[in-house]
């Protein structure tokens, strides 16, 4: 914000509208980012964030409305007017070519002539100097597919800032990252902002905006709702303005009490397509009312260890025991794990937990439709099935209440709700969670959150896995953190923090990490 | 707060078609024009043709009860997310059952090879499709191209069965002798004829009131039962069918069974109710026409029962035109109902974009924000 008052910002948005048929997604959208500054952009989702970003970067094109780059307005019609322009934007998935080297992903698409060589050449120098100035290090000749999730994020940084962009747009970076490389990430985003760039941060993180940004633009149903200073707000402000009323950030629970052991797994290992081991002789144990978190960087193998605690995969090796059966021996289904009073709540909602073109009503009663309670003789009770979704409806406050309507018509929270209102509706003893609040909105979670404590407290066991650390330590009795298909550690939520967690998720055993 | 810009259930299932339907009706009479004939002529003769006379309602049926029947086959396998392009070749194998029990039974009374002729029929039908269905749920191998394959292998047997085994000896046409009286279906006429209602005579039989029978049991089946719901949900999204302990593979064999055994009822009418005797190609088409009828019927016995009879008054009428105008000869008919087909199947969705975005204006003012 050292920027002097008169110069025009590196980025104005003026009155930026956007409809999707009924949907209103971005209603007369206005903000400024000035050079030298790294701008915050929150909200739930569904806010409108990633619409906005898209019409900067060309993928979609406003109704109405300016985009002013250095005051100057610009028509951007398509990702090469965004580069043009000097907007350059990092997704949230890469859009790296795998088999490629860093240097050849860089220069992938403006090799500049048609003979390989010389582009690669010159690019390399050009490559070496912005490493120099940025600090970016990254190995120009190691295929892509070799480097860490973190150094793949700062190619797609290079690819930006190579192409001359003066505007960098992150979407949700640290997704993938551990809480260390993400700090490295804000490191580097100081030196850019150092530097003169304007960097727009889109995330639903309200501990990245508190550490990093300068102002933030909080938007709610299409529309902002506040522009603020940084230092001049605070989290519980900013997830207020979010959520449009005051919400309970911290989880709030009592102390465990657990009980006997009701799922107990040993040396379980499984296997994916390839035959590459995912999950590596695990083992370990779920009480009677206590929630067990697993944290770890996505992709650690924590969601083969999830699928094939629900049946989903087959294990290649070990046992999971359950109400004295071996799941894996006696190769029991998902529906007969269902009625062993296992439930399972998946990690991605729209890939497997419903059913997108199904009302409500029909995912209501998924995987338990074969229950008496929703069939009479050959056919199924039409107003049993309604009923039961009403019951969940109220039960968990699902809105809007209507059962017929199409559960993607459904918010994501609210789809969530009705999808443990399914699997707890069962009365499992034992409740498997993956990311029990992906995209739910942050009304929405602190009642999942109250719920699941609820039903640890009436003594079942939950495991959770999470690849947001907050809510493991906020939810979680005892932890185990997965790295490179192992449980690498163990820890009481007492003697849990973020950085021992953190230096485990980096693949740091815990005795090094004491 | 609705879903992003989606149009009314009537004008997606009524406007929408109707306006492909005109578009395609459109075309052929620019194409009736280049030929010298006056496209309104020649659209009042197929009206009149298909649906104007008794005769031309009761051949207009009769050819819909075929496409009923391939419809509703490749509807289910539709819904268990299967594109079944066999129809032609299980509707083919079926009418041997059908045809082998009439043979052998003909002594039989009428209520008794009733059952078993359908039964037959079904069976043989479900069987020939059972073969492509395995191979896409053990092995992979893609059931498009296996069905197709084996529409060839059904002609090829057929072929082989007509001229070396099953032919009438003494005689020079690839056919079997003709089915005794008891194992003929009774002809519509006849049934009229015996509540007092004089109908002209055509090939429209007991078959058709099965095919709609068969509509009803189907919609029964994939809307209100738990199999019906299991099989949705392996079509819609295997991934939550596995979630939900459904087991992908088995509702593929279930789904192809029950597809095939639904084209298989085909020779109940066209062998039973028509021809009494296998013939050679005797499902001419009718399991390709089938797919355009389930996808301009949205894969729904209501919707395919409709389609059905428009394209059994485009068959009827296309007869009658080209007897009629022998400058439309009998290819350009076919030329117009592939129009249709084209317009309604495959680009069915080419005006609905259009269509959409005047609907969400027009809602838009309406709801005034």
């Amino acid at each position: 914000m050292s920027q002097a008052s008169g110069a025009p910002p590196a980025l104005e948005l003026c009155a930026v509208d956007k409809r999707f048929g009924a949907v209103h997604a971005n209603r007369a959208i206005s903000f400024a980012v000035a050079a030298g500054s790294i701008h915050g952009l929150i909200g739930e989702n569904g806010a409108g964030k990633s619409t906005l970003m898209n019409i900067v970067y060309g993928f979609h094109r406003a109704d109405s409305g300016e985009i002013r780059v250095k005051g100057r307005v610009v028509e951007i019609g398509s990702p090469q007017d965004a580069i043009a322009a000097g907007i350059g934007m990092v997704h949230q998935h890469f859009m790296l070519v795998e088999n490629f080297t860093v240097l050849e992903n860089v220069v992938l698409g403006v090799e500049g002539g048609a003979l390989l060589a010389g582009g690669l050449a010159a690019a390399r120098a050009d490559l070496e100097k912005l490493a120099r100035d940025y600090g970016l290090d990254v190995p120009l000749d190691t295929v892509v597919s070799e480097l860490p999730v973190g150094l793949q994020q700062r190619v797609e940084i290079l690819k930006a800032l190579y192409r001359r962009a003066e505007i960098l747009i992150l979407d949700e970076p640290t997704a993938v990252l551990t809480p260390q490389e993400a700090d490295q990430l804000f490191k580097m985003l100081g030196r850019l902002r150092e530097q003169g760039k304007a960097v727009i941060l889109v995330t639903h993180k309200l501990r990245e905006i508190m550490a990093i940004t300068d102002r933030v633009t909080v938007m709610r149903q299409g529309a902002v709702v506040a522009e603020v200073v940084t230092e001049e707000t605070s989290p519980r402000g900013l997830a207020e303005k979010m959520v449009g009323r005051a919400v309970l950030l911290q989880v709030d629970k009592g102390p465990a009490h657990p009980g006997e052991a009701l799922l107990t797994v040993n040396g379980l290992e499984v296997r994916d397509r390839l035959d590459v081991p995912r999950v590596k002789g695990v083992s370990f144990a779920l009480h009677a009312g206590e929630i067990v978190g697993i944290a770890g960087v996505a992709g650690n193998g924590q969601s083969e260890l999830l699928e094939a605690l629900a049946g989903i995969c087959t294990p290649s090796r070990g046992e999971i025991q359950l109400g004295g059966h071996d799941l894996v021996r006696e190769k029991i289904d998902p529906r007969g794990r269902r009625k062993l009073g296992l439930a399972h709540v998946p990690e991605d909602r729209l890939r497997m937990g419903v059913v997108a073109s199904f009302s409500a009503q029909a995912n209501a009663m998924l995987g338990y439709h074969d229950d008496a309670i929703y069939n009479r003789g050959l056919l199924m009770n039409a107003p049993a099935i309604q009923a039961e979704c009403e019951k969940k409806m109220t039960a968990f406050d699902v809105r809007p209440p209507n059962p017929k309507l199409r559960i993607s018509a459904f918010s994501g929270g609210n789809q969530q709700k009705l999808v443990l209102a399914r699997e707890i509706d069962a009365d499992p003893t034992v409740l498997l969670i993956g990311q029990p609040t992906r995209g739910v909105d942050i009304g929405a979670i602190e009642f999942i959150h109250k719920r699941l404590v609820a039903l640890r407290d009436a003594g079942k066991a939950l495991l959770i896995v999470s690849v947001e650390l907050d809510e493991i330590l906020g939810l979680a009795d005892r932890i185990l953190v997965m790295n490179g298909g192992e449980i690498i550690g163990e820890l009481a939520r007492a003697d849990a923090n973020e950085e021992k967690i953190g230096l485990m998720m980096a693949g740091v055993r815990a005795e090094g990490a004491i | 707060m609705s879903s992003p810009a989606k149009l009314p259930r009537w004008a997606e299932l009524g406007l929408l078609p109707l306006i492909n339907l005109v578009v395609a009706l459109l075309l052929s009479g620019v194409i009736i024009k280049i030929l010298g004939e006056s496209p309104l002529a020649a659209f009042k003769l197929m009206a009149t043709g298909a649906l104007g006379t008794q005769e031309g309602i009761g051949y207009t049926l009769y050819y819909s009860t075929n496409f009923i029947f391939t419809g509703l086959a490749v509807a289910v396998a539709y819904h268990a997310g299967l594109f079944n392009i066999g129809a032609e070749g299980q509707a083919y194998i079926g009418g041997l059952g059908t045809g082998l029990v009439c043979l052998w039974l003909g002594a039989w009374p009428f209520w008794a090879v009733l059952p078993l002729a359908v039964l037959a029929g079904a069976v043989f039908g479900a069987a020939w499709a059972f073969i492509p269905a395995y191979l896409q749920a053990k092995r992979g191998s893609h059931i498009v191209i296996t069905t197709i394959m084996f529409n060839f292998i059904a002609a090829a047997l057929m072929t082989y069965l007509l001229v070396n085994v099953l032919i009438k000896p003494g005689q020079q046409s690839p056919e079997t002798r003709e089915f005794s009286t008891s194992a003929v279906m009774p002809a519509a006429h006849e049934m009229l004829a015996r509540l007092g209602i004089t109908f002209v005579a055509t090939p429209l039989n007991l078959a058709f009131v099965l095919a709609l029978i068969a509509s009803v049991l189907v919609w029964l089946f994939i809307w209100r039962t738990r199999w019906g719901f299991a099989l949705r949900v392996a079509g819609e999204n295997p991934a939550a069918a596995v979630y939900a302990g459904i087991a992908p593979p088995r509702i593929i064999i279930g789904a192809m069974l029950l597809s095939g055994a639904l084209a298989g009822c085909l020779g109940l009418n066209e062998l039973m109710g028509s021809q009494h005797r296998i013939l050679m190609d005797f499902p001419s088409g009718a399991g390709f026409v089938g797919i355009a009828v389930a996808l301009m019927g949205r894969n729904h016995p209501a919707g395919i029962i409709v389609a059905s009879v428009l394209f059994g008054a485009l068959y009827q009428g296309g007869s009658q035109l080209s007897f009629d105008m022998p400058k439309v000869n009998r290819d350009m008919v076919v030329v117009i109902q592939g129009l249709v087909i084209l317009l309604c199947g495959a680009m069915e969705n080419v005006f609905k974009t259009p269509l959409t975005a005047v609907f969400a204006r027009f809602s838009e003012k309406k709801g005034g924000e």
